[in-house]
């Protein structure tokens, strides 16, 4: 039986054909403009509000536009882009140490394995500077140098220093910047925030996207909101996995629902995992937490030779050590990229020589930086990191190793979209990590949070400007037939999820549903055991229809329904994250494809076969989901294979 | 580990409330706060009862989401710690723990341990920014920042705006928070031109929200998970006094 059905190839139609340096002005020079005095008539509905959504809402708002804005959190400034540690990337070469616009995009291209499109990144990368110059002028306190001037770090395996940071809370000072960008057009009337309101549905009439409907999480009334254009920027789906580094509330239900509604979704099986994450502690487990990359500058990784070996680190001698990066990858020892490190720390774990509860961990020694430094100087590298990692497992690491174990960060995958930013759906846009545009199969360190807000602050305005400017929209109401089938459906699913009244709650569910993509859709991933989950994926999922307990009423504050309606969610995503997986029998970036590797163990490329992009439209519940390639040419950066030994 | 929880329950803003003990039998040291409020809301479910409702979200100390008064302490007995950051370890087998939610009349109880505090947003939207439209920008080293000033305008911009030092303080005054947004902008010479008007608007909002005045006991300080000091107090009325000079 085929477990999808080949459609028609897709195209990115909007990226001019002129040298690529030249793509991005030309695209802006031709894009049509909306009147300044016009723009305040024009509604833009903006969902999620955190490094993409709120420098989008804020920008909008400051060029004229009607906002509608909507987050599930109490306030926008504590989206989970708040969460980001090391650092965000650009091409401003102040090292004038061989930076360019030109390394960056090559860079990104490599770092992707060759699975991104070259246009989009190459525009991301002429973009960074000007992110700076923004994030800057709001008042973003960068680290700086006593001279008054940025400092700059080199970040995730690249030669340059090229990553601005706030110290290990880089995420949440540019979040505070856009946050604060988005107040002030809040309290200037043109933004209209809506804290606490999830998006329930994408509201479609004539093909395009014209509205949602959103359930106002404290009072549980489900409201419709109508604008002219649309734009998704509610984050990643690695919730799907059930223990992530993701927040406990991020979900994929927006982009999910826009799939259903004709949304293609890219490349689901691009995730990445993240090797330096604290391991779990018990069942209890609710979420993983990283610990900053930097550690593996300093830190040494080793498991004991011995399979259960049960003694203390302390007690095991040199001799019955294994520091198995350091032997395997001589060339970069600790720092091999983020996908071989996970790897190889799952490989010596399944080897049976795995510490900590249940075996699934492995040692992160600062003993020889501390006899090299000294301690005071780990100390000043280090200090935060260690206490969070005290505070969670009650160990002090000045004292015993470190215990980590790879865990789920990031999905490069997402909503299709243009060079635009415009899904399947016109009108419908996605900006963020909801898309899948600039990562290809792996993102970079410091690469996200770049994208988000050159997306927010500088690529999507003027796309949906052109977008406004050169469409005619009718007018619509709340009374429109699309519009109240859109409304009933959705009330209609939560009310379903009330009324089954099982015996399993909501979260026994997501966790059955993680493991299964953890064990299967993981780090390494075999047509056997991808076959598996897609047999009992779809029987998780009608059990879950059939006797999921989710208390209380839909009229009021119900945190158990707003889990229960995400979950349904990702039961669905991901079946479609197995299927990509699936078909895809290469070894790429994230996406480890155990047939497809060389001799030595490294993932292995197939250009001929694999060398696009996977857009799958959506197959109905159960239905066979469609594929169309977007098939993927490298003009600039030339097709190699990655090579770290 | 086992553990007695005392647990504030009220089912809306305009309901009553009232305390309600809940054994949890099967704790185990190394689960956080909010993870024992998880297996308590498992096992309520499954008896049909009704879940605990509380606010969280990243579960590692930086949106600010969490936050409960624990045995009378704005997120427990732990210094410069969230409520999610507090582990089971922190207490003894036997304990019997109050949990309530932020108490203060800027705060309204929404359900349970969840509190509306949008007055926070509302302050800054009274002027905690410093306007820059998208594109405006100059060159980011057109204008250097002497190290000290940037790190101390990093220390204040590190409150997550949890609201701790609000339910700590015994007249409910925000003035920590609204300090620290005055003093990470107001000493930066990006934010030099707005510095008289910002401080003005945010402490006319503060005052506007219902929060209370501030009397200098210093309990927000302690509550603070990020440590923002009493120092930045003194920095927003220095600067407050100033910007009313200059008014006049
Ligand atoms: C722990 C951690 C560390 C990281 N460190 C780095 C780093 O150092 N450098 C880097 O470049 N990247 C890093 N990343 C990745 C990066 O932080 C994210 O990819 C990026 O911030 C995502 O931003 P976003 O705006 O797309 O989404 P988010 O910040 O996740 O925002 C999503 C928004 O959507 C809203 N939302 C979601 N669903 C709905 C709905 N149904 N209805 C209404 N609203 C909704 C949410 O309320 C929120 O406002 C890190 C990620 C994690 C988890
Ligand atoms: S000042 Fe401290 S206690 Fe108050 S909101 Fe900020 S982080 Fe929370
Ligand atoms: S849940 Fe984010 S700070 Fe506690």
């Amino acid at each position: 039986m085929s477990f999808y059905r080949l459609g028609d190839d897709i195209a990115d139609t909007t990226a001019p054909d002129v040298p690529i340096e030249q793509r991005w002005d030309k695209r802006r020079f031709d894009a049509k403009l909306v009147n300044p005095a016009n723009r305040r008539r024009h509604t833009v509905i903006v969902v999620g509000t955190g490094l993409a959504g709120g420098a989008a809402g804020a920008t909008l708002a400051e060029q004229g536009y009607h906002v509608i804005q909507f987050c599930y959190q109490d306030s926008p400034r504590r989206a989970h882009s708040i969460a980001a540690q090391g650092g965000i990337n650009a091409a401003k070469n102040y090292r004038n140490d061989g930076d360019s616009v030109y390394r960056l995009f090559y860079d990104t291209v490599k770092g992707g394995d060759f699975r991104s499109r070259e246009s989009n990144v190459y525009r991301l990368a002429q973009t960074s500077t000007q992110i700076i110059d923004q994030c800057v002028a709001q008042g973003v306190p960068f680290a700086r140098e006593y001279g008054g001037l940025l400092d700059t770090r080199s970040f995730g395996g690249v030669q340059v220093a090229r990553t601005f940071y706030a110290r290990g809370q880089t995420g949440q000072q540019l979040l505070i910047g856009a946050y604060q960008a988005l107040s002030r057009q809040i309290d200037a009337g043109g933004v209209e925030m809506h804290a606490r309101t999830e998006m329930l549905d994408l509201i479609v009439i004539d093909g395009r996207a014209r509205g949602i409907v959103a359930r106002d999480l404290i009072t549980g009334e489900i409201s419709t909101y109508l604008a002219d254009a649309v734009v998704l920027a509610t984050g990643g789906y690695g919730n799907v996995f059930y223990l992530s580094t993701n927040a406990k509330n991020s979900n994929a239900s927006a982009i999910w629902r826009a799939h259903r509604r004709g949304a293609y979704f890219a490349n689901p099986c691009y995730t990445q995992i993240h090797p330096t994450c604290i391991p779990r502690s018990g069942d209890h487990q609710s979420k993983l937490t990283l610990m900053s990359e930097s550690l593996r500058n300093d830190g040494r990784i080793w498991v004991p030779k011995n399979p259960g070996d049960t003694r203390s680190p302390d007690q095991i001698p040199e001799a019955d050590r294994d520091y198995y990066l350091e032997r395997i990858y001589p060339g970069f020892g600790n720092l091999v990229p983020r996908d071989i490190a996970s790897r190889a720390a799952k490989n010596q774990c399944d080897l049976g020589r795995g510490v900590g509860p249940g075996g699934l961990g492995v040692y992160l020694d600062f003993a020889d930086a501390i006899k090299r430094m000294g301690e005071a100087a780990v100390r000043e590298k280090y200090g935060n990191l260690f206490e969070m990692y005290d505070r969670i497992t009650g160990e002090d690491p000045y004292k015993v190793p470190m215990r980590i174990y790879p865990a789920i960060h990031y999905t490069m995958g997402g909503l299709w979209v243009d060079y635009d930013l415009q899904s399947t759906i016109p009108g419908c846009f996605v900006v963020g990590e909801a898309n899948f545009s600039d990562h290809g199969a792996n993102r970079l360190g410091a690469s996200a949070l770049m994208q988000g807000l050159a997306d927010g602050y500088f690529v999507l305005p003027p796309m949906l400007g052109n977008y406004i400017a050169s469409t005619k929209l009718d007018k619509v109401d709340a009374s429109h037939p699309e519009v109240t089938a859109t409304v009933a459906e959705a009330t209609g699913r939560l009310d379903r999820l009330l009324s089954i009244d099982g015996e399993r709650t909501v979260d026994s569910f997501h966790r059955e549903l993680g493991e299964i993509l953890w064990n299967e859709c993981g780090m390494a991933r075999t047509e056997d055991g991808l076959r598996k989950a897609l047999g009992r994926l779809p029987e998780l999922r009608e059990e879950f229809w059939r006797s999921v307990k989710v208390p209380g009423s839909g009229a009021s504050l119900n945190q158990s329904l707003e889990r229960a309606n995400r979950v349904s969610d990702f039961l669905e995503l991901g079946e479609l994250l197995c299927v990509d997986a699936l078909h895809r029998e290469e070894s790429c970036g994230g996406h480890f494809r155990v047939e497809s590797q060389t001799p030595d163990g490294e993932a292995r490329r197939d250009d001929d076969r694999f060398a696009y992009a996977a857009a799958w439209e959506f197959g109905g519940t159960g239905g066979t989901p469609v594929l169309h390639r977007e098939p993927l040419e490298f003009n600039y950066v030339h097709l190699a294979q990655r090579n770290y030994a | 580990m086992k553990l007695t929880l005392r647990i504030w329950r009220q089912a809306g803003p305009a309901e009553p409330g009232s305390m309600v003990a809940y054994e949890v039998p099967d704790a185990n040291p190394d689960m956080s706060f909010l993870e024992l409020l998880d297996v308590l809301n498992e096992r309520l479910t499954l008896e049909g009862g009704d879940p605990v409702t509380f606010d969280h979200d990243c579960r590692e100390g930086i949106c600010g989401s969490c936050g409960v008064v624990i045995n009378g302490q704005a997120h427990g007995p732990r210094a410069l710690t969230t409520t999610c950051q507090l582990h089971v370890r922190s207490f003894s087998d036997g304990d019997v723990i109050d949990i309530e939610p932020w108490r203060s009349v800027a705060f309204g109880v929404l359900k349970d341990l969840m509190v509306d505090r949008s007055g926070l947003d509302r302050i800054i939207q009274a002027g905690g920014y410093i306007s820059a439209p998208t594109g405006s920008a100059p060159e980011a080293h057109s204008t250097p920042v002497p190290k000290p000033i940037a790190d101390s305008a990093f220390d204040n911009a590190t409150c997550i705006g949890c609201g701790a030092c609000v339910a700590a303080c015994p007249n409910g005054s925000a003035m920590l928070f609204t300090s620290a947004k005055v003093a990470h902008l107001n000493s930066l010479p990006q934010g030099a031109p707005e510095r008289a008007s910002r401080v003005l608007n945010l402490v006319e909002a503060m005052d506007a929200e219902g929060f209370g005045g501030c009397t200098n006991t210093g309990e927000c300080t302690n509550a603070c998970p990020k440590g923002i000091p009493m120092d930045s107090i003194a920095t927003l009325n220095r600067e407050y006094l100033r910007a009313s000079l200059g008014r006049k």
